[in-house]
């Protein structure tokens, strides 16, 4: 069965809107078929990545038509070299490979820097709203519910689909580009009443107060419930923007979690019962004490050194909150000359900190404000580091992997206490 | 004595290939997971940490971790390290833009569940346009 189209995606498909748009809709009705998805939705929220940042693509660029090649591959699987067009769809760039504003510190030349600089300038010429952060919810692109998008960036679409309410499947680099274009994306998945009820369920015993429990119960739920839609009952009090932010990102590493229901907390989970909207209740497990003590083993056993070189704060993008935060647990402190603190956030962010004054008090802590990226998309760390702290468990998860460093996962106090001291001490 | 077996299954992306088999009983995390400039697993706590894809046929349960998985594959592919075929359990919107832009045949939903069938180092011949997987081991 292939999938059905409509006398509009049949023209888009075959170039009444010209050679990219016909290209995108063959990638679409490609990866449709994949899917087994009847047919597509129409969507107007895209947030997607287009931006060229490594030298693999500067390289393939110099050799295949420039950024019109790169995007041709790399955004629309396709070796012919097409023209970029403006996009159709509402459409927002995540977070990028650097910050180009500290090129020193993420490690990359000048020469990157431009090739960058020249391909920003053919997005934003392609209508793209350059927001460039994992957060598009934190900046002024917050889905209404039930709305249709077509989002990549694993933390972004379970905290769409959780906590906003919103449609959206995990796209990737491909699919979203060519919603860009056509305003189209296979109907499938979460897009889907059935398959956003209840599957599993969670009893939590050992209630989340930090941040750090939230990514701790998140990396436990994520690893048993993988794809599954789990619904969790038993938190203690209603929690904030960066706790589900938090909570939702552990769970896409370690699991591919798009979508949580918690009672009384989600909109879709008003009560237990509804949560599950009628689909059988599959099996439930209880997180307790020793669930939590056991991943957080699982997160730190294999870091021995507690001499800590760097912490980096933001993953996910820290909002405003968090950084007073940041600046509250200082508590007038410096940070170590052994170490380095790097927040980082997405730039409209960080001008609202300059505003407030924030920045200014942060730097003159020794704290680093950094925008646009982080540590493990970068893969840039202050030189010499070995040992990081972190306050997220899917940063936690993915560094030591991309750059074989060890890791601290802890509280936020925990990693501004091993910035300001050089040492990593348990809770 | 070779041992030959079949199993049937959907088409994901077709195409007809021959190659050994790499099973990973876990599930494949694409970006922050591999190294697409060398085709291999990097993931910390991967079984197959260290083993590299290119040109085999990997069996897995399925995609987990970022939406960067498509993305990693498709830079695989234009270096040349990626898999040959894919053969998994588990559909979802990684793994199929993820096989679809890696241009190599993949198939799913299969009447025998793969991992506990296929052994790594078995000889596979995909046939995504039949739906059908033959498997030689010596």
């Amino acid at each position: 069965m292939s999938i059905k189209l409509t006398d509009e995606e049949e023209a888009m498909r075959d170039g009444r809107d010209g050679a990219a748009v016909a290209k995108a809709m063959d990638l679409l009705i490609r990866y449709g078929n994949a899917l087994g998805a009847a047919d597509f939705v129409e969507t107007r929220n895209v947030c997607g990545t287009v931006t060229a940042t490594t030298p693999f693509m500067r390289d393939f660029a110099m050799a295949k038509g420039g950024f019109d090649g790169v995007f041709s591959e790399f955004n629309l699987d396709t070796a012919d070299v097409v023209e970029v067009p403006q996009v159709r769809a509402k459409s927002y760039h995540l977070q990028l490979g650097f910050d180009p504003n500290h090129p020193k510190e993420m490690g990359v030349s000048e020469e990157t820097v431009q090739f960058y600089r020249r391909s920003e300038a053919v997005v934003k010429r392609m209508g793209v709203n350059m927001i460039n952060t994992c957060t598009p919810y934190q900046v002024g692109n917050l889905p209404a519910f039930g709305e249709h998008c077509a989002w990549m960036e694993s933390s972004a679409v379970v905290y769409a689909n959780s906590v906003l309410g919103a449609r959206t499947n995990t796209e990737g680099r491909e699919s979203t580009s060519a919603a860009m274009l056509t305003c189209r994306i296979p109907r499938w998945g979460l897009h889907l009443d059935e398959h956003r009820r209840g599957q599993l369920g969670v009893k939590i015993e050992c209630p989340p107060q930090t941040n750090q429990d939230w990514g701790l119960l998140g990396y436990w739920m994520g690893h048993w419930v993988q794809n599954q839609v789990a619904v969790l009952e038993g938190v203690s009090h209603q929690p904030d923007l960066a706790s589900l932010k938090h909570f939702g990102a552990a769970a896409s590493s370690s699991g591919g979690v798009e979508l949580f229901h918690l009672v009384g907390v989600t909109p879709e989970a008003p009560s237990w019962e509804k949560a599950f909207n009628g689909n059988p209740v599959g099996e439930v497990r209880v997180y307790d004490a020793q669930a939590r003590a056991e991943t957080l083993d699982k997160l730190n056993g294999q870091t021995q050194n507690t001499h800590v070189d760097y912490v980096m704060l933001g993953c996910p993008h820290y909002n405003l909150a968090q950084m007073q935060k940041a600046l509250e647990l200082l508590d007038g402190r410096r940070i170590s000359d052994a170490c380095a603190l790097w927040i980082f956030t997405p730039h409209d962010i960080k001008t609202q900190a300059d505003a407030q004054g924030l920045t200014a008090q942060l730097e003159k802590a020794g704290v680093k404000i950094l925008t646009n990226s982080c540590s493990a998309m970068s893969r840039a760390v202050p030189e010499g580091t070995r040992v990081v702290a972190l306050d997220s468990a899917k940063q936690a998860h993915y560094l030591p992997a991309i750059l074989g460093v060890q890791a601290w996962f802890g509280t936020t106090a925990q990693c501004i206490d091993a910035a300001c001291t050089g040492v990593w001490r348990p809770a | 004595m070779s041992h030959l077996f079949q199993l049937k299954g959907r088409v994901v992306v077709p195409g007809v290939v021959s190659a050994q088999a790499l099973v990973s009983t876990e599930p494949i995390s694409g970006w922050g997971g591999v190294d697409p400039r060398t085709g291999t697993i990097v993931e910390t706590r991967h079984p197959l940490r260290g083993q590299s894809f290119a040109g085999k046929v990997l069996v897995f349960p399925g995609a987990k971790g970022s939406s960067g998985w498509s993305a990693q594959f498709h830079t695989a592919r234009v270096m040349g390290m990626a898999p040959a075929a894919w053969l998994f359990n588990l559909m979802c919107t990684k793994v199929a833009l993820g096989t679809v832009v890696s241009h190599a045949p993949a198939m799913t939903d299969f009447d025998q569940d793969p991992l506990l069938l296929i052994q790594t180092g078995d000889w596979v011949h995909v046939d995504a346009v039949q739906g059908l997987v033959t498997v030689t081991r010596n």
